[in-house]
């Protein structure tokens, strides 16, 4: 049996070469960081949101309440599966599967740092968005597997917002590749060196940050989930640890589009003094905290305003930026 | 009512009786189109107690902490207005004491009802953080409230020909320290919502109630003086001290009072501080003498006859008509709650409208549902 596995693994080592026995470390370091990340993100989000709200957020269960979303994840694994009886059981039961794997991927690419990259991929934000989009199918299994009214009107509007947004993010990412030259998130950071995007592309990276809040279903962009409105969207009838892979797949998308727009506009691991992941992931966290002060400040947009935001303001814009982009580096260059 | 045989794309979506925004047990039938409402028909009966039964049963006196359940965001006031009614129909008169100290506490309640209002109504669009805020402010009205009535939601306060209790001192000074303190909150509130552009897309030109379909379906309260109808109890038919007083009316400005959810949002914002305007002159003018009527008769029986009274509750007109037949028992007492008229006008307000906006028009309407179930 172990000869077996060390045979095949051998074989897949001669196969792929080192890179397969780096793809399977990151992975897993990947996988462990999501946890962490997750864990840490929620009590970060209940303490700035309790701090908004004039409360102080948990503070029971270990100092400031750190290890409070361990022990809410450990009553999540204790809850029962429920499967409503009229539900399509394997789309059911594939859905939460499907919206925390792809969310792994895109940390293969992601560059935390200098030499601090699972895989530098030519092709590396075209794989992140590649993936991304995979949420909107597993959304969707899940609202129309579930045989419930509330998640099905959840889901439609999932799949209506995500194609929408998606469209304005993908404009601005590509007004940045046009001006790094690459799709390798490493070369997009290396083209930042000295002056960030941000400050070339404001207009590309406001639509990237707006897109992105949308795109994660995050507040006030959260209509899918809209919990005055649907109940709970798309996972109102999911328990535990289903409901909690939705969760962590949120909140490890959140991480993804945060660091996507650390890379494209804030310079990635850079900083004006002691280059180093220690930059890459304080501009990370900044963001996701603008993303969180932002949810516990606005009301929520209606559908319709929603789309038309998209369509009417952002996709135009986006084009229009892409377009002088394009034309600007045609007649510099 | 679900009979009815769906030969489009139309489906039926059921909403409530146990739905974060119905805020209670209402439940709607809504017939979708999509996201679009075809159809809306609200069922009401969940939390039915037959109060009006119940007096029936027993004398003035044991009903008294009736009222409160009925609408428990307004209690003290329910408990006003009965003593009101009673009084009025055995000839009673509370002193002038008793009087001011009953409205400083009405207008009180009137705040927090109005308070939890906003924050419940920025919770059903979405905004979390006001409605903490809200009720951050509605604890401190509570607490002045429980100086003097030993309770935070059901009060009882009020006896027939007085109050139960005398104001302390810790209460007025809690009152004049809540004033200021309020004042300065609303005006964050109005940058924190009322300029708020997702705040003003949502419930601009939501829900429009024109004047004839407020007529015809007897809105009334702030949800009436939204579309511009300066209708309010206090004013038409004043009762207490209110016609001492000096306080405004609030209506959505003269022609601009289209009766959309964000007039009818301003007006209650508006309203709190004609309250906080109220309770300021009460105090300065609360005069010195008994709080009891005196020789008031502990089970009142009031002569023979019909007797109708009419009160501005938070929510709008509430009427009390009370049978008597001379006997301590009422024979009759009908309580015409504001919250039913205002939610029969939902069935014509929805249709065209999306599922968003249900919620939004819900709640800017600030039913309370046990109120309309009695």
């Amino acid at each position: 049996m172990i000869t077996t596995l060390s045979k095949t693994w051998q074989a897949l080592l001669d196969f792929f070469g080192p890179l397969a026995l780096v793809l399977v470390i990151g992975l897993v370091i990947a996988l462990t960081y999501v946890q962490i990340n997750a864990l840490f993100l929620v009590w970060l989000e209940r303490k700035v949101a309790g701090h908004i709200q004039l409360r102080i957020g948990p503070k029971e269960v270990g100092p400031f309440g750190v290890l409070q979303t361990i022990v809410d994840g450990v009553k999540l694994l204790g809850k029962e599966l429920i499967t409503p009886r009229p539900a399509s059981w394997l789309l059911f039961v594939l859905s939460p599967i499907l919206v925390f794997t792809p969310v792994l991927v895109p940390f293969v690419v992601l560059p935390f740092g200098e030499n601090l990259q699972v895989h530098d991929l030519n092709v590396g934000l075209l794989l992140i968005f590649a993936f991304a989009g995979l949420n909107v199918l597993a959304i969707l299994m899940g609202g129309w597997a579930s045989n419930n009214k509330y998640a099905l009107l959840g889901a439609i509007r999932s799949v209506a917002q995500n194609v929408a947004y998606e469209i304005p993010l993908l404009l601005s990412a590509m007004s940045v590749v046009i001006m790094a030259n690459s799709l390798s998130l490493r070369a997009i950071v290396d083209a930042q060196e000295g002056l960030w995007f941000v400050f070339v592309q404001p207009v590309a990276a406001i639509l990237y940050l707006v897109g992105a809040t949308a795109e994660t279903n995050r507040a006030p962009f959260d209509i899918p989930e809209a919990e005055s409105e649907l109940v709970a969207g798309f996972h109102t009838e999911y328990s535990g640890m289903r409901f909690g892979l939705f969760f962590l797949a949120e909140y490890t998308n959140m991480f993804i589009v945060a660091s996507v727009a650390t890379t494209l506009f804030f310079g990635g691991w850079r900083g004006p003094i002691a280059d180093g992941p220690w930059w890459f992931l304080a501009k990370v966290y900044l963001l996701i905290f603008g993303v969180i002060w932002v949810r516990w400040t606005f009301p929520r947009l209606r559908f319709d305003q929603l789309m038309n935001l998209a369509w009417k303001f952002l996709i135009p814009i986006g084009l229009v930026n892409l377009l002088v982009t394009a034309l600007v580096l045609k007649l510099v260059r | 009512m679900l009979r009815k045989t769906l030969t489009d794309d139309t489906f039926y979506l059921n909403m409530g009786p146990q739905h974060p925004s119905t805020h209670g047990v209402l439940r709607l039938l809504l017939r979708l189109d999509g996201e679009r409402i075809v159809e809306c028909e609200p069922v009401l009966g969940y939390s039915h107690r037959g109060h009006e039964h119940m007096a029936q049963t027993r004398s003035y006196l044991r009903f008294m902490p009736n009222p409160c359940r009925m609408d428990y965001l307004a209690g003290l006031m329910y408990n006003h207005a009965y003593c009101l009614a009673v009084e009025r129909a055995c000839g009673i008169e509370a002193p002038p004491r008793a009087q001011f100290i009953r409205v400083i506490c009405a207008e009180l309640n009137r705040i927090s009802s109005h308070l939890l209002w906003f924050g419940a109504y920025l919770l059903d669009l979405g905004g979390f953080t006001p409605f903490l805020y809200a009720f951050d402010d509605r604890e401190d009205v509570l607490s002045i409230l429980g100086e003097i009535t030993g309770s935070r939601l059901t009060y009882s306060y009020c006896r027939f020909g007085g109050v139960a209790r005398d104001l302390t001192p810790k209460f007025i000074e809690l009152t004049k320290a809540f004033i200021p303190k309020l004042r300065v909150r609303l005006k964050d509130y109005d940058t924190l919502v009322s300029k708020n552009v997702i705040f003003i897309n949502r419930t601009k030109d939501v829900g429009v109630i024109t004047k004839e379909q407020a007529r015809d379906y007897s809105v009334t309260g702030p949800n009436l003086r939204a579309c511009g109808v300066p209708h309010d109890q206090r004013r038409c038919e004043p009762y207490s001290v209110y016609p001492e007083i000096d306080f405004e009316v609030i209506t959505a400005d003269g022609a601009n009072g289209e009766g959309d959810c964000y007039d009818r949002y301003l007006v209650r914002m508006q309203e709190m501080e004609e309250s906080l305007r109220i309770v300021e002159q009460a105090l300065q003018r609360l005069p010195e003498g008994p709080i009891r009527a005196k020789g008031v008769a502990q089970e009142p029986a009031p002569p023979p006859g019909a007797y109708q009274y009419c009160y501005e509750s938070a929510r709008g007109m509430l009427g009390i008509y009370l049978v008597s037949d001379g006997s301590r028992v009422p024979v009759r007492m009908k309580w015409r709650t504001p919250s039913f008229s205002n939610l029969s006008i939902l069935p014509i307000l929805l249709p065209g409208t999306l599922v968003a906006d249900t919620v939004a028009i819900l709640g800017s309407l600030d039913l309370v549902i046990p109120e309309i179930d009695r």
